[in-house]
């Protein structure tokens, strides 16, 4: 009985041979990407593959939520991928555990990557100790979503551009409507509006080239006391995401009026609101302690993985996602905003007005501190600033307590560089 | 060959395959709980350092841990007897003669074990809805004012117990049922020659039978609810204000998220401690309930 299973096997051998030689000459791609993204870019790889003979891409879909731990696992697994689609938080902690593919040198060569033609809050994010880690494949950045009708009818024809103005706009909303409503939905399990708000702050929120906490600066008192003034004032409800059904039917009834969110919302909204509220709502930039303020610059990059045998391969598709005319193809098939200007001129999203405040937020985009603690401190951030929301701290004892314990968590770091070691 | 050895050689395969999935991880688990190992250590061995009891004495000293260790203990304390109560009181229902239809009320009560946690956490979340959800309008009903079950730190582990306790009881209830029907049934035609009351009868003849069965159902369910992990993670993501983070959850953001081994393995070893005192304080008191 064992006898024809070992014939059939050594005459397969050939034939296997034969094929792993086939597969030399054509380079195979993995290329992860994440939720949406994943799904769409399949439809911009023909062309790709058509332009470049000889190289296939292979995307492996990661759902957003697993993606962090399935890239950390595969870093320690030695299983990366060619190219991936990251998270520019994520990039500061791959660079530390050294995984990314330096680009200046690739960049400098490019004809078709001009860092100059990037929203530099945005580029910046990709740059750590100096090098080049990824190219920004789209941005996101987070602004205010709000009810003109609402906002006009409590008297206010504009949307605020300072802190004091938003206030009395928030007030007055307020005071103007009936029955059971807010002004503002800050949902309690989302970080981003208050690190959107803190980063407004000339104070940067980590010193000492990123080793040491700087919350309890009066900068970031600040920020907290006017973001935590918005409950207790009775502005925003103190509720989290998971207690709002649905933000579009909540912001559809004038729930709240203001919501701070990002560009995949612009879709959303148009999409889920009831047709009579077309025309009711816009965004706008988001205000700032005196006049128009920054946000976070986020996104997602395309970065080379320094495992890759096929990195020359590799860099020819990020080159590819990045050119003007494919990311206004990738704009329409998601939405996504472009990280570059010259893509922001093309017809489609030049005439959109509700992405015309993101064009003009982008420019003031700033990235968040570049380190790999920074995920978890930002976590502590929002967890303590929903303890002093429901009045279980104060401003000043959690602005204090949110400093002691990031900088615990930034303790091996500053041993790290304070031995000298190169991070 | 001697007896002995040829027993050896037999256990062997299964020794084996235990000295390298449980005895060589729980070893390599517990030398990393002595160092410091996170992504610098991941990115370069250098980064890798003794650190002794360190990742102990902070771990016990952090607020959270406590809390986590709290809400563990809320969840076990209130829920395992509640499951336990549920599994024979849905047992002895389905096992009464006096109930029509047994086979579907045993096929209906037990459907939440087989089902996928995930899935139904998602209608139980409607269900728990503040605004919209079932619950609270039933409660509407009754004349008492909306209870914000998920958004509430007071109310989420209530929540989760509660959705825990329906979601397992049909698993012990199927072994409580079992041994309901072991019980010989002249026990009770003697009982009731004596004029025992239903109340009595229970009292003094099926809880003495059910005796063994029920600490073997009572350790499972104790081992089970201490790792309190997926129902919080779907429903809950530990918040609100970290009221139903629980050991497990614990370790894994440690572990998985922050990619801190070192300190994601001394919890580890703290919860198995605590489970093996807690397995260990309910085998003594169960054998001295027996003798």
């Amino acid at each position: 009985m064992r006898r024809p299973a070992l014939v059939l096997l050594l005459c397969a051998l050939p034939v296997a041979i034969a094929a792993c030689a086939r597969g030399e000459t054509q380079t195979v791609l993995r290329f992860w990407a994440m939720g949406r993204e994943s799904e769409v870019v399949t439809e911009l790889l023909p062309e790709f593959e058509r332009t470049h003979p000889g190289i296939k891409v292979k995307v492996e879909q990661l759902p957003w939520t697993a993606a962090h731990e399935k890239l950390l696992t595969a870093v320690a697994g030695d299983s990366t991928p060619d190219v991936c689609e990251l998270g520019n938080t994520w990039i500061p902690e791959l660079v530390a555990l050294k995984a990314l593919a330096p680009l200046d040198a690739r960049i400098a060569a490019s004809t078709g990557i001009a860092s100059a033609d990037y929203f530099p809050g945005i580029w910046a994010t990709n740059v750590i100790g100096g090098s080049t880690f990824g190219v920004p494949w789209y941005v996101d950045t987070r602004l205010l979503f709000y009810r003109t009708d609402l906002v006009r009818d409590a008297g206010f024809p504009d949307p605020p551009r300072s802190w004091s103005e938003w206030q009395r706009v928030l007030a007055a909303v307020v005071a103007h409507g009936s029955g059971e409503h807010y002004a503002i939905l800050l949902p309690l399990d989302e970080f981003e509006p208050l690190l959107a708000l803190a980063l407004q702050q000339p104070e940067p929120l980590l010193v000492d080239g990123g080793v040491r906490a700087n919350f309890a600066s009066a900068a970031f008192e600040r920020t907290l006391d006017f973001y935590v003034g918005m409950f207790r004032k009775g502005y925003a409800p103190g509720v989290s995401s998971s207690q709002i059904s649905n933000v579009w039917t909540e912001f559809g009834r004038g729930y709240f009026a203001f919501y701070i969110s990002g560009p995949w919302n612009i879709g959303e909204f148009q999409r889920r609101l009831p047709p009579e509220l077309a025309g009711r709502w816009m965004t706008a930039p988001l205000p700032g302690p005196d006049g128009p303020g920054a946000s976070i610059a986020g996104g997602a990059s395309l970065a080379v993985f320094g495992h890759s045998r096929h990195q020359d391969a590799a860099w020819q598709l990020v080159e590819y996602l990045s050119r003007p005319s494919v990311q206004e193809r990738f704009h329409a098939l998601t939405g996504d905003l472009p990280p570059r200007r010259s893509a922001w001129e093309s017809a489609a999203i030049a005439g959109d007005p509700y992405a015309r405040a993101f064009r003009d937020q982008l420019e003031r985009a700033r990235p968040v501190p570049q380190v790999p603690e920074w995920e978890r401190i930002v976590q502590e951030m929002r967890l303590v600033a929903e303890r002093v929301v429901r009045a279980q701290l104060s401003v000043h004892d959690g602005a204090r307590e949110l400093n002691a314990t990031a900088d615990r968590m930034l303790a091996k770091r500053r041993q790290l560089t304070a031995e000298g070691a190169t991070l | 060959m001697t007896r002995g050895q040829a027993g050896l050689l037999f256990a062997a395969p299964a020794l084996c395959i235990l000295a390298v999935f449980f005895l060589l991880p729980v070893c390599a688990a517990l030398a990393l709980s002595v160092t410091d190992f996170d992504i610098y250590a991941l990115a370069d061995l250098r980064n890798l350092r003794f650190v002794g009891l360190r990742n102990y004495v902070e771990l016990l000293s952090r607020p959270l841990f406590w809390k986590a260790l709290g809400n563990t203990l809320y969840f076990t304390a209130v829920g395992v007897p509640l499951s336990v109560a549920a599994s024979i009181g849905a047992a002895l229902l389905v096992n009464s003669r006096l109930v029509r239809f047994r086979g579907f009320f045993r096929t209906a009560l037990f459907a939440p074990v087989v089902t996928t946690l995930v899935a139904v956490a998602i209608i139980w979340r409607y269900l728990l809805h503040t605004r919209y959800g079932l619950i609270n309008f039933g409660l509407g009903r009754l004349g008492i004012g909306p209870v914000d079950w998920l958004g509430n730190p007071h109310f989420a582990m209530p929540s989760i117990i509660l959705f825990s306790v329906w979601k397992n009881f049909g698993y012990n209830m199927v072994i409580v049922l079992a041994a309901l029907q072991n019980i010989p049934e002249d026990l009770y035609e003697a009982a009731g020659l004596d004029g025992a009351s239903a109340w009595q009868q229970f009292r003094h003849v099926t809880l003495p039978m059910l005796g063994p069965t029920l600490l073997f159902v009572s350790i499972l369910t104790v081992a089970g609810y201490f790792q309190l992990f997926a129902e919080p993670y779907v429903m809950t993501q530990g918040g609100p204000a970290q009221s139903t983070v629980s050991v497990l959850y614990l370790l894994y953001e440690e572990g998985f998220r922050w990619w801190n081994l070192g300190m994601a393995s001394a919890v580890a070893f703290i919860l198995f401690l605590m489970m093996f005192a807690v397995t260990a304080l309910q085998l003594r008191f169960g054998r001295g309930a027996e003798t």
